[in-house]
Order: structure tokens, then C-alpha cells, then sequence
């Protein structure tokens, strides 16, 4: 066992002493690298971004941008990680340091005001800088709104998504994002992507009583979830940061399972496909390339490509929020889930995962191993995300529809809903509803009312109870909208 | 042209500079208040004891667990305060209360070897509270009639008869919201004592002096024994004027206490439940139109929310009346001004002080009434507008009406109204649940502080032997660009290269007695104080060129860090000169000070003249509201504004676009929520964190945005010729609201005054949209869907179903 290490800039550095808890932000910062801030602590204002190097998409290596507000140090034993401090060259003693083109734009065009949240807006901009399939095409030509969030570069804002400046108004960033150009063949992080990630190492992190521990394959995890039910099972941490550093949560033992390979698998069936648990959503999203339709329209709505770059569908449906815009999207899609555990396998129906409030059928010591996704799928599709806010935002409440509609009839109706009750649930009765009806303004309004009688919403700060209900029937006239183009209100 | 205002041949003021730490901030280098803990040995770690009640006595604070928790050094409570325990000015903020006045208050502070320690510490404090009743919303305040500090009443012309020659008089109320102002860096002090104890505190301050003052008082010492830095911050807003100081004075005590350094920063949650926002106010009103929409009269109450003590409600309400006029002549007006007293953070500072609360409440009268009166919101905007040789209610006359209309024309221009317009009554026809509108909004902002002992600045300027030049200033940093600007100032004044002149942290024992920086006056006071340092300096420099260069002192010219004399070729370089102007012992240091003139305002008859100038602007925003949801975007924005002529034009529409967003944020999607049930946890703020508290994300900001500075605009009285830009821009958000509240009503069959809830959240615009299908707003108190409104209520917010069914009108009244 090699004692837990991880590469900043470059440099490597033992993580001892610091608490198992401790997050990668502290740690950079008691490092002496306080480029990276924290603004929120909670993963919402990306303050804190910093780059890591992953296993890439369409090359060997990826630089992905996180929040190190919310990933736990121990969790990058092993890896490499850059900060803004690591983007600039350092220039001769006593000359200010050559600045990387994303930062010289930004600085360029007044990116930065008071400069607090500049050095995670610098590292979210470099990740997409280096995407390797950065120059592909923006989204179809007749979406205006698609067009606005690329620039001719093929800066996909959403890349920023996850970055809150509370001084310029974002203008002059979208400038600079949309000025960048393409990495130079000397540009020694572009070349990095070139070579293998760095690999998953084992980590038995340990401080006092408390402990990080990482085992290579899902067999050695079982065991250990087996012997350690107690312990917290972590991906991307998006969740448990927030725990460890809102509400202050300690946890004796956690363990990693985002890099073990049984879990990070992506496969397409005959009769459906099987999504592996610790598959990062960003991951998902570029390796389906919109082959679900569903979950390419939930992707983008899914909070910010900060916190999509470590959340995982195990780790949504894992946490059991009624508030998770997974679960509507993938009830309405049938799926199931794979739960794996020292013992074996078994696949539980979503429908029959949840049973209350952050609660599921998943037993101590358990996993979820795969999602999968039925095939064929239904060809009507929607996912409607009510929020305050379009990027970055919790749901009120969240609407997917999945629908086969043949000679103008429904024929299959699945409707999956969040933030209506403690748990994710089907639309059951508008669901009935719909099914063998005529797909017409007369059935769609009769389903609405029924719809908008599903769940029991409540008021809270985020909507009125009221508002939620009406929201559920109005996604369903809102979808027959769009299916016929033009329905009269 | 005054000689303030007039620039010399080739300025570095009006170039278009990026700030002047883009480099360290895109490099992380910069360093903020908390950055300086990890290069500061044995630091202690300060942790507040929250008590987590509305209001109660405390009966007994028990230290003895927290002492025993490993790392924990020591609890400081108010028994250890050596002077003064009070946090603010007014003796109603004690640092270490015996009574808690809100949920959240602060009653002890832990200081331990590490945070994680600190907070074991606070958690392991016992603190026993006799509970209270609490008020919590405006609504329970003004019933009890609690009320606290001024009361003014802004009285002009004869508002009876006013009434009396009105063809159309409306009633209405409104409520709004408070605003977090979610500076990306929190509250943050670091203080040191030196060998003779004497007390050094790092503090992310926007008053500096009012820091050193409060940290004086606690520890009863005076003023000279105690130096703040301020460094820059991550952001101010106004946020941190006041509030910075009782956290400062807790890190100075335990380090006089201890002897160790004391660190404080305060994590998101701990910064939004215990430091103030902007007020919420609510507001009713009377007014009176004549038969072609002019005001006749108005009269008015609003009432701001000024939580539990007063901190600067006075003069936030103060500058509320005096812009409830905003661009409009009001002949007869009487409105008073009252401050809640609640069981919530004390409100305070925040861009605009009142002011975009004040005309908000026309702006919201305005395009309310106009559809009542059938006249076009524009028009009936512009029929009002001030003309030469009015004055505002508080008698200060409008001296530059004609900016209110020229940016106001210009703006149309730009933005293409009338084309616009058209377009989107074609598009608006052709898509029943998806509609857009475009509306304007301008601004006229009184640029001074009310007070008037506050209009002044200092400033430090010194020349070292090698020709560079370091300048210190009064003001501070919070990413407005203010030390670019004064770089600019002094590099203009002294004729030299911009990378000839650094500037050093603010600091107070650089300059003494400084206003805060606020009120958009940053760089009139500062810019003019350093302008005087470095004429002072450049007199003297002209002195010793005249000699060497055979010249009068009077006809030498420094350009470029060349002096000439006018009319002869010989050249003497700036490093030449500086050694020169030493070796004859001419003294290259000077201190520079201003005092803003021509000011006068009395409280207590509320007249006067308080401002030096109005700043001016006008924005054309279009809106599209989808039906279905009420949920919208921002897809044009079109800003003119009025900066005088620029001192630093990239920093100025920096902050026109930032001020404008952060506008936009307070009046559509920020949504501060308080726990006003009657459960346990009454009084909490329900909206603590950045996953609830929604400030503007990228997906807020306008599709398309153009921001144009208004030309030849130089502006006499101010240095440079330029204006202040800090606050004003945020009112131009109006245009925004105003364009959702016509797209809410193009649903409907129009006609009638929509009522928007503010902020204008996607479910408030449905709620609009729902009630202008049905027609109008006047029956949206008896229609079934008073029940959502009723669920907005429950959450103690302005909700339509809250607010009365009026704007009822009553014509020939």
C-alpha cells in the first residue's frame, strides 16, 4: 500500500494529515493554493472548480472540471488535478506568469470584477476548452436556443452552467468563452490527454477512527459493504459533500465505487440498455449522444455540468430524493434497477424501488450495479423541469412523459413525477387516462385535470402547492403543443 | 469647463483598461481576506454560538463544554468585552446580546486550534433562552405598530387639491422583497496584535474607518491603536458597510485576548442568517392623473423592513422617499417613511439604498395605471417626465431634464422600438401560449450621500526617487474597478504612463476618517482627492522643469512622462524630473482631500439639496413568457446610460451590465423565505443556502445585451468630467419587470391593470397570467384560485392574494 497522494500541478503531495473528511478544496487551500474558493460549499456556485484528469470519452484522457467543495481529498488519491494557479506558465523571477489563453481572453475582455468566482469560472473554461469534440457542430440549426448557448467556436456554454459571477452579469465572459481557440500542439495539458488516465489505485485512508477506503473490483467492495454496512458509499460525492459540509455530517467509514470497472460499464441490448451506476451523467450523456432522446433532453437541466461531471445515476437514485430529476425520467422509461450484493444480483422495477421518503427497497450492504432501460422506447417523449431558475436549479417539480401513440391513439402512456410526494412516483391515473384514448385536445385536457390531482404537493420555498399541481396538468398541454404544433390555450 | 472636470492632452482616463488585478484574479493570485490565514502562523479559528429562536431573554450561557472539547482555546461572551459591546453606531447592535432578537443570532463566538474544533465548541456551548413572542413579516410588524428610529414625511405643493383636479385617481399596495446580496466572498476578519498591543485587523470592508472605529469601541482603545486593511473583497454591494464590523471587533478581541491571530469567516449559511439584505418594503399609494395621464398627486406610506435594530434603515428610507419620483414631476406629494422593527437580521446597505425601493413603487404605479388610463406604458411615461425648471418633492431642483428624454430617445432608437413592436404583435398573434413584450424604463439617481459630512475624500500620493508612484486612497475594492479608475486619475494628473503608478491595499493609517465606499461616490470623492495629491505633487514637479527647462512654471506641460515647455523642443523625462525635484529637496509626497460642494439637506423638514447630480439611463428589455409555466427569458436588452464622460469605459459598462443583472435578479428571481408558521423553528430563514437562494445564473442573462454610454455627456461637477455608475444601473431592471407584467397581459383579453408579485418568479408570472385570462386583476382576490395565492401567503411573501383588490378607479374623484 502506497500512501494516499495526489498530483497538483503537477507536483505530488501526500494527503496525510488531513481528516478523512476533508474536502479537496481545503486541502489545495491549506496547501497554499487559495486560487480555489469556496463560495457555497454545496457544489452551486463552482467558486472552487478545479480540473482533474479522467478516463476520456473520445480520447485516452479527459480534463473535467468538479467542484473540490464537494469531493473528498482521499477520493483523488492517485490522480492529478489542476487549479488556475496550474493553468498559467510561471514567467522569468519578477515577470508576471504567461497566461493561459482562456485566462489572457478573460482578463482581456473584463471577465473578472471583484475576481472571487474568476478561478473556477478559468477552470470550468479550460475543461471545455480541451474537449476533444469541441468544434462538432452546435444543435440543430432550427433551435434558436441551442444556437445562443454555443459559441462559433463550439463553446458549449452549459460548460459554465455551474458557475454563479454575481458581478458582471455574465456578458463579458460569454465573450471570452466564445473567443477561445483550439489548444496548440505544444500546449502540454492538451498533450496529456493523449495518455492514459490515471489509473484507479486502492486507497485505505485512515485518520484516528475514521477511514477512506477504496478496493479495485466490486466483489472486494461487496465484501466490504458486507462487513462495514454502515459505511457511506460515495461516487461523485455531489450528495455527501453537501452533507459533510451543510450539515456537518461525519461518517466512520466511506467508501468509493466510481471507479470500479463493473459499475462504469454502458451497454446496448437487443431488448435494453444497462447504464453502469457509477458512470459520471456527462459521461452517459456523450457515450449515448442522444440515443435516448428522454434522457438527452433531461441532461442539460440536470443541475450544472460541474455537478454532472461526478453525479451518477446509482448515486441519484442511491440518495432516494423525491427531488431528483432522474427518477421521473427513468420511471417513465421502465427502468430497472440491478442491485448488487455480496450474495448476488437481483433487478427490482423502479416503480417498486422507492417506498418513502429517501427510502428504497436497497438492504444494508447492497448496490446498485446498472440501470437499465427498456428497449424499444416509446417514441413521444418530454421532460418538463419546473424551477426558479434554468440552469442550476432544484425542480418544484419534475414531469416525464414517455409515450407510444400509433394511428392517433395512445397506446402506451408513462408518466413519471418528482417533487409531488415523498417519493418519485407514476402518474397512474392520468396515465389510464390517455392510454387507448384518441391523442386529441379533448383527451389531453380531460387527462390534464386528472394529472394535475396526482401526488400531494406541498407548499414550501420553492412553490406553492398550488402552482405544483397546476404544472403537472400544464406539462401535458404543453407537450400535446408541441406534438400537434398548435393547440389554442 | 471646471477645473475638476477638464482633462489634459493625451488622459489615461477615458481608455478602455481592464481591471488592474485581471491578471491575479485569472490566475488565482489575488488574495482575499481568508487567503491569508494559510500564510499566518498559529491562527485561532473563530465559531459563532447561533441561537436558533426568533426572540427570547437568555436566562444562562454556559462555556464549561465547549472548554472541554479538544482544540478549544476559549469562548469569548460579553463579559470579556474591555469597552464598549456594541457593534454599530446607534448602541442598539450589541456584539455579545443578552437577548436574542433573531433566529440565528450570535450570542458567543468559540476560538479553537482548528475549524472543525470551533464548531465541536459552538455546537457544545449551553445556552438557555426565555422565549418571546416574535414578529417576523412586515404585515405582523405594522399591525403591532412596531415601529423604530425616524419617521420622515416628504411634503411638496398642496396634495388635497391636487386630488381634487385629478380626472383619474387609483389606490394600490404593494409588497416586495428584501435581497440577499450573495457577494461571492463571505464575511471575513483576521486580526493580529502587535508588541504593544496594538490591534492590526484584515477585514473585507467597505468602510474601513467604520471598522477601525467599532473595533476601537469594543476593545477601548483609541482610534490609533487600531489599523484595518481591507485588501479587496469578493464582492460588497453594500453588504459590507456596516456589517463587517462587529465580526472584525470579535477577531480583534481574541486577538488581544489570546495574543494569537483570530481568524473569522463566516461560512454561506452563517452569513445569510446572520448579516442584513436590502429592505423589503411594502407600500400604499394614492395617486392622482389628470384626463391626459399627468400626475396630479401622490400620496404615499412605505414602510421598510428594518429587522431587529437599525443599522442604516434611517437613511436607506430617507433615500427611498427622495427616489420615489424617479424620472417623473410630482407637483403635489406627501409621503412618509417608517421602519419596521422584526425578528430578523438588521437590513442594511445594498446597491441602490433605498432608492430602487422607492421607485419601484412608481415604476410599479406606472404600469399598473396605464392601461386603466388606456394610454401606452411608454407614452404615459414619457408625458410625465420632468422638464426644466421643476423641482423634486424635496426641493432640489432637476437641473439636466433633457437626459431623462435623450437617453430615453436614444435608447428607442437603438433597440428599434417601433419595428420591434410590430414583430412582436405578429409573433404574440400567431403563438397563443407563448408571448413576448418589450418595455422601457429609465432612471434619474441622486449621486451624492444624503448626508452631507459624509461627501468628502482623502488620498496618499507618493513619488519615490526613481520616478514611480504609489497612491493610496480612501476608498475600496470590491470589483467595481474603483483602484483602476484612481490609477487612471493619477496617471492623468501627473502626465505620466499608466505602469508608472501602483496602488497600495487600503489601509487606515494611510488615510484617516474615510467614508465608506458607497453611494456610487467611490470615485467622485477618491478620484477628486487624488487628483489634489497629484496636482499638488505635478505644481511642484512644473517648478522644477521650468528651471531646467528654461520655461515658465505655468507653460510646463508633463504628457506622456515628458515635461516641455509650450513652444520649445527640449524634453525632460519623468524619472529625470522626480531625481531633479530630490536632489533640490522639493518634499514628493502629498496628501489630497475633497470635499464635495454646493450640498445642504435638512432631515427633519426633509428639503434640500443633497445631491451633487442625478445620474440617468434607460433600458429596453424584451421578454418571452411561456403560457403554460411562467417561465420566461430575457431575450434583448438594450441600456443607454449616462456616465458622464468615462473615466475607464470598459469598467463602467462592467458594472451598467452587472448592476443590471443583479437589478433583474432582485425583481424576478431572488426569493428570500422566511419560517413565519408558529412552529419551533419560527423565523428561519428558510432560503440559507445557494441550492434555495437563487441569484442569476448564466441562463438569466439577456440573450442579447447592448450597453451603450451616453455621449458627450461630461459631467461639470464631478472629477474628470465623469459620473458615478455604481448603483444606478440596477434600477434600469425595471424595463424587465415591466416588459414580464405586458407579457402576462397579452394573454388576456387587456385593458386592465396586471399585478405582478415581486419578485416575478416564474410562478408569480403564471398567477399574472391566470388572472389576465380572466380578464384583469380586480377580481383576483374572489376568484378560486385565491387559494395559490393564499399558499404564496402561508410563506409570509407578497403575493397577489395578498394585496387588496384596488386600482379600483374612481374617475372625477
Amino acid at each position: 500500500m502506497v500512501a494516499a497522494r495526489i498530483t497538483v500541478n503537477g507536483k505530488e503531495t501526500p494527503i496525510s494529515p488531513a481528516p478523512p473528511h476533508t474536502t479537496a478544496l481545503d486541502f489545495l487551500r491549506e496547501r497554499g493554493l487559495t486560487g480555489t474558493k469556496e463560495g457555497c460549499a454545496e457544489g452551486e456556485c463552482g467558486a472552487c472548480a478545479v480540473l482533474v484528469a479522467r478516463p476520456g470519452v473520445h480520447k485516452p484522457t479527459d480534463w473535467v472540471a468538479v467542484n473540490a467543495c464537494l469531493v473528498p481529498v482521499a477520493a483523488l488519491d492517485g490522480q492529478e488535478l489542476v487549479t488556475a494557479e496550474g493553468l498559467a506558465a510561471p514567467g522569468e523571477p519578477g515577470r508576471p506568469p504567461t497566461l493561459h489563453p482562456v485566462q489572457e481572453e478573460m482578463a482581456l475582455r473584463g471577465g473578472s470584477q471583484c475576481g472571487y468566482c474568476t478561478p473556477g469560472f478559468i477552470c470550468s473554461m479550460a475543461a471545455e476548452y480541451y474537449r476533444p469534440d469541441r468544434s462538432a457542430p452546435p444543435g440543430p440549426a432550427d433551435d434558436a436556443d441551442s444556437d445562443a448557448e454555443h459559441g462559433p467556436n463550439g463553446f458549449d456554454l452549459h460548460a459554465l452552467s455551474g458557475n454563479l459571477c454575481r458581478c458582471t452579469g455574465y456578458r463579458p465572459i460569454r465573450d471570452a468563452a466564445f473567443a477561445v481557440g483550439t489548444p496548440t500542439a505544444e500546449d502540454r495539458l492538451a498533450q496529456r490527454r493523449e495518455q492514459s488516465p490515471p489509473a484507479p489505485v486502492v486507497t485505505e485512508y485512515t485518520q484516528d477512527d475514521r477511514a477512506f477506503l477504496r478496493k479495485s473490483t466490486l466483489a472486494e467492495t461487496l465484501q466490504l459493504l458486507r462487513e462495514r454496512p454502515d459505511a457511506m458509499v460515495v461516487a461523485g460525492s455531489t450528495d455527501w459533500g453537501v452533507e459533510v459540509n451543510i450539515r456537518s455530517r461525519r461518517a466512520d467509514c466511506v467508501v468509493a465505487v466510481d471507479r470500479l470497472p463493473e459499475l462504469r460499464e454502458l451497454r446496448v441490448e437487443s431488448d435494453h440498455i444497462g447504464i453502469g451506476a457509477a458512470l459520471t451523467l456527462t459521461e452517459i450523456e456523450r457515450r449515448l449522444d442522444g440515443g435516448v432522446p428522454l434522457l438527452a433532453e433531461l441532461f442539460p437541466q440536470f443541475a450544472s455540468r460541474l455537478v454532472r461531471n461526478g453525479a451518477t445515476l446509482g448515486g441519484n437514485l442511491g440518495t432516494g430524493s423525491p427531488i431528483g430529476d432522474s427518477p421521473p425520467v427513468l420511471l417513465a422509461l421502465e427502468a430497472s434497477v440491478v442491485l448488487a450484493d455480496a450474495d448476488g444480483e437481483r433487478e427490482v422495477p423502479l416503480a417498486d424501488y422507492f417506498t418513502g421518503y429517501r427510502q428504497s427497497v436497497r438492504r444494508p450492504g447492497e448496490l446498485i450495479r446498472t440501470v437499465r432501460i427498456p428497449l424499444p422506447l416509446s417514441p413521444v417523449t418530454a421532460f418538463h423541469k419546473i424551477a426558479k431558475r434554468r440552469f442550476d436549479d432544484i425542480s418544484s417539480v419534475a414531469v416525464a412523459f414517455a409515450l407510444d401513440i400509433e394511428d392517433g391513439i395512445v397506446r402506451k402512456a408513462r408518466i413519471g413525477l418528482g417533487g409531488v410526494a415523498a417519493t418519485p412516483i407514476r402518474a397512474l391515473a392520468a396515465e389510464a387516462a390517455l392510454e387507448t384514448e384518441p391523442w386529441t385536445a379533448e383527451t389531453v385536457e380531460a387527462a390534464a385535470r386528472v394529472l394535475q390531482a396526482e401526488g400531494t404537493p406541498m407548499d414550501d420555498h420553492r412553490a406553492s402547492a398550488g402552482y405544483r399541481s397546476a404544472m403537472l396538468g400544464q406539462s401535458l398541454l404543453r407537450l400535446y403543443a408541441r406534438t400537434t404544433g398548435a393547440v389554442s390555450s | 469647463m471646471s477645473r475638476l472636470s477638464e482633462r489634459p492632452e493625451k488622459p489615461v482616463v477615458g481608455l478602455p483598461v481592464p481591471h488592474e488585478s485581471a491578471v491575479l484574479h485569472v490566475t488565482g493570485a489575488a488574495l482575499y481576506t481568508d487567503d491569508l490565514i494559510h500564510r499566518t502562523k498559529d491562527v485561532l479559528h473563530a465559531y459563532p454560538v447561533q441561537v436558533m429562536k426568533a426572540h427570547g431573554r437568555i436566562t444562562a450561557l454556559r462555556t464549561g463544554p465547549a472548554l472541554a472539547v479538544p482544540g478549544v482555546v476559549r469562548v469569548l461572551t460579553g463579559a470579556d468585552v474591555p469597552g464598549v459591546n456594541d457593534a454599530g453606531m446607534k448602541h442598539d447592535e450589541p456584539l455579545f446580546p443578552d437577548e436574542v432578537m433573531f433566529h440565528g443570532h450570535a450570542v458567543a463566538w468559540v476560538l479553537a486550534e482548528t475549524l472543525e474544533a470551533a464548531r465541536l465548541g459552538a455546537a457544545a456551548v449551553e445556552v438557555d433562552v426565555d422565549e418571546q413572542p416574535s414578529l417576523i413579516t412586515l404585515q405582523e410588524a405594522i399591525a403591532a405598530g412596531s415601529l423604530h428610529g425616524a419617521r420622515p414625511v416628504m411634503l411638496t405643493g398642496d396634495v388635497d387639491a391636487g386630488f381634487a383636479d385629478s380626472a383619474h385617481v387609483f389606490t394600490g399596495e404593494l409588497q416586495f422583497s428584501d435581497q440577499e446580496h450573495f457577494y461571492l466572498e463571505t464575511h471575513a476578519a483576521l486580526a493580529y496584535v502587535d508588541e504593544a498591543e496594538q490591534v492590526f485587523v484584515q477585514s473585507s470592508t467597505q468602510h474601513p474607518s467604520e471598522t477601525q472605529e467599532i473595533v476601537a469601541h469594543v476593545l477601548g482603545l483609541h482610534s490609533h491603536e487600531v489599523t484595518v486593511q481591507c485588501l479587496r473583497m469578493g464582492g460588497g454591494f453594500g453588504g459590507k458597510e456596516m456589517q463587517p464590523h462587529g465580526f472584525a471587533a470579535v477577531a480583534a478581541l481574541g486577538a488581544r485576548l489570546t495574543g494569537r491571530p483570530v481568524r473569522v469567516r463566516l461560512n454561506r449559511t452563517q452569513d445569510l442568517t446572520m448579516s442584513g439584505k436590502r429592505h423589503g418594503f411594502h407600500a400604499e399609494w394614492r395617486i392622482g392623473f389628470d384626463a391626459d395621464g399627468r400626475i396630479q398627486a401622490l400620496d404615499a406610506t412605505l414602510t421598510a423592513d428594518g429587522g431587529w435594530s437599525l443599522d442604516l434603515s434611517e437613511p436607506v428610507v430617507a433615500r427611498a422617499l427622495c427616489h420615489v419620483d424617479n424620472t417623473y414631476w410630482i407637483p403635489n406629494a406627501r409621503i412618509t417613511g417608517r421602519i419596521a422593527r422584526t425578528n430578523k437580521v438588521s437590513n442594511t446597505a445594498f446597491r441602490g439604498f433605498g432608492g430602487p425601493q422607492g421607485m419601484l413603487v412608481i415604476e410599479d404605479i406606472m404600469g399598473r395605471c396605464a392601461p386603466l388610463l388606456g394610454l401606452d406604458p411608454m407614452e404615459l411615461r414619457e408625458r410625465n417626465f420632468y422638464r426644466q425648471g421643476q423641482a423634486t418633492p424635496y426641493g432640489q431642483p432637476v437641473l439636466q431634464p433633457e437626459r431623462i428624454s435623450a437617453v430615453w430617445r436614444q435608447v428607442k432608437e437603438n433597440a428599434g422600438i417601433a419595428d420591434r413592436r410590430r414583430e412582436i404583435d405578429a409573433f404574440n398573434a400567431a403563438h397563443p401560449n407563448t408571448k413576448r413584450a418589450l418595455a422601457i424604463t429609465g432612471l434619474k439617481f441622486g449621486i451624492s450621500f444624503n448626508l452631507t459630512a459624509f461627501n468628502q475624500g482623502g488620498a496618499l500620493v507618493l513619488i519615490y526617487k526613481d520616478g514611480s508612484v504609489l497612491i493610496n486612497h480612501g476608498g475600496t475594492e470590491m470589483g467595481q474597478g474603483l483602484h483602476t479608475k484612481m490609477l487612471q486619475v493619477a496617471a492623468t494628473t501627473l502626465g505620466i504612463p499608466l505602469h508608472k503608478v501602483r496602488l497600495a491595499p487600503t489601509r487606515t493609517d494611510k488615510v484617516p476618517n474615510t467614508s465608506a465606499t458607497a453611494a456610487s461616490a467611490g470615485t467622485d470623492l477618491n478620484g477628486a482627492a487624488v487628483k489634489n495629491a497629484c496636482e499638488q505633487l505635478r505644481e511642484r514637479l512644473q517648478q522644477v522643469a521650468a528651471t531646467r527647462l528654461g520655461s515658465n512654471a505655468a507653460d510646463v506641460r508633463i504628457v506622456e512622462g515628458v515635461a516641455r515647455g509650450l513652444g520649445s523642443d527640449e524634453e525632460l523625462a519623468w524619472d529625470d524630473l522626480v531625481r531633479t525635484a530630490y536632489l533640490q529637496r522639493v518634499q514628493l509626497s502629498a496628501a489630497g482631500f475633497y470635499r464635495t460642494e454646493g450640498l445642504h439637506w435638512d432631515a427633519k423638514t426633509f428639503r434640500g439639496s443633497p445631491f451633487k447630480y442625478f445620474a440617468h439611463g434607460a433600458a429596453a428589455a424584451e421578454v418571452e413568457v411561456d403560457g403554460f409555466t411562467g417561465a420566461y427569458r430575457i431575450r434583448r436588452v438594450d441600456i443607454v446610460h449616462d456616465v458622464g464622460d468615462s473615466l475607464s469605459p470598459m469598467i463602467d459598462i462592467g458594472q451598467v451590465e452587472g448592476g443590471f443583472v443583479q437589478g433583474a435578479g432582485w425583481l424576478t428571481l431572488e426569493d428570500l423565505r422566511w419560517d413565519v408558521g408558529d412552529g419551533p423553528s419560527r423565523g428561519r430563514l428558510l432560503t440559507q443556502a445557494a441550492s434555495t437562494y437563487k441569484i442569476p445564473s448564466f441562463s438569466e442573462m439577456p440573450a442579447e445585451f447592448n450597453v451603450t454610454l451616453l455621449k458627450n455627456a461630461g459631467e461639470e461637477g464631478a472629477v474628470y468630467g465623469s459620473k458615478a455608475v455604481g448603483e444606478p444601473p440596477l434600477m434600469l431592471a425595471f424595463s424587465v419587470r415591466e416588459a414580464l407584467r405586458q407579457a402576462a397581459a397579452a394573454v388576456g383579453p387587456g385593458g386592465a391593470g396586471v399585478k405582478l408579485a415581486s419578485p416575478a418568479t416564474p410562478e408569480a408570472v403564471y398567477w399574472a397570467i391566470q388572472a389576465a385570462r380572466r380578464g384583469g386583476v380586480s377580481r383576483i382576490g374572489s376568484t378560486p384560485d385565491g387559494s395559490a395565492a393564499e399558499g404564496h401567503a402561508r410563506n409570509g411573501h407578497a403575493a397577489d392574494g395578498r394585496i387588496r383588490a384596488d386600482a379600483a378607479a374612481s374617475n372625477g374623484a
